[in-house]
């Protein structure tokens, strides 16, 4: 059982980076919204590994089934040819040193820490204790945050609408 | 079982991935993917120390579920942007932004 959890530890990891770093460099860009759509799943396959199925959950309804679908939209209603101009040669090495450098700084800090002598709790947290906790400390973020798709929502629709009275 | 550095290292690697592209990519919708990238290393984060400090473990799922309601939104609104700023100006190119601006 451990050996399993080690294997889809790996393989989701491979998945991961290998998708992430295809969003960012493929040619075409529809197979970069793919294969973002991609990442998000394998970072649900994630949050399953870590006993947290119900953000697993969440992350595949709302990523995997709307933002990744948006995106996608998106790609295929602009042209093209908007896409080919996509970087400056300069900024490319700039970026790799400053990824690179950022990386290599945090997992020395990483390595200096003892979170090592940290193990995993053994108490797993069901949808009651979720729900619970929502609805009795942070009924008040809940609201906040319909409120704020609300809004969301209607910047979206009247954008919409502005660019139609334009155009 | 794994331990939590794995994971942090995986969430690291994300982050840096999403920084390099954030820095190197001129197109919007480029560049809201690797904002896309960052947050979810983020909530990958929250999730790894919700399950490696017992107190927390409810509290952490549950900031992780409203951050991904957040950037769900987040990801509207910058889309509904990069659509409207593709129908009036014709391009996509941030560098060349400036109406807002002035």
């Amino acid at each position: 059982m451990f050996i399993m959890a080690d294997i889809a530890f790996f393989a989701l990891t491979f998945i991961t980076i290998a998708t992430a770093i295809i969003s960012l460099e493929s040619k075409e860009i529809v197979y970069g919204a793919i294969s973002l759509a991609l990442f998000f799943l394998s970072l649900a396959g994630f949050y399953v590994l870590l006993d947290a199925p119900f953000v697993a959950m969440f992350q595949l309804i709302v990523y995997v089934g709307a933002v990744a679908v948006l995106i996608i939209f998106t790609v295929m209603l602009v042209k093209r040819e908007k896409w080919i101009k996509d970087e400056v040669i300069g900024l490319r090495y700039i970026g790799a040193i400053l990824g690179l450098t950022l990386g290599l700084t945090l997992g020395l800090i990483l390595i200096k820490t003892n979170f090592e002598s940290m193990i995993a709790s053994n108490s797993t947290v069901s949808i009651l204790d979720i729900g619970i906790k929502i609805m009795n400390d942070y009924w008040i973020v809940l609201e906040v945050l319909a409120l704020l798709l609300a809004v969301a929502l209607i910047g979206a629709i009247t954008m919409a609408k502005l660019d139609q009275e334009d155009s | 079982m794994e331990s939590i550095i794995q994971y942090l290292v995986v969430s690291m690697a994300l982050f840096s991935i999403g920084v390099y592209g954030l820095i190197t990519k001129r197109t919007a919708i480029r560049m809201l993917f690797s904002l896309e990238i960052i947050s979810n290393s983020a909530v990958l984060n929250l999730i790894v120390f919700s399950r490696y400090i017992p107190d927390v473990s409810a509290t952490g799922q549950v900031i992780s579920i409203f951050f991904i309601a957040i950037l769900a939104a987040e990801a509207a609104v910058g889309l509904s942007i990069i659509l409207v700023s593709h129908r009036i100006r014709k391009d996509i190119d941030v560098l060349d932004m400036h109406e807002m601006s002035e």
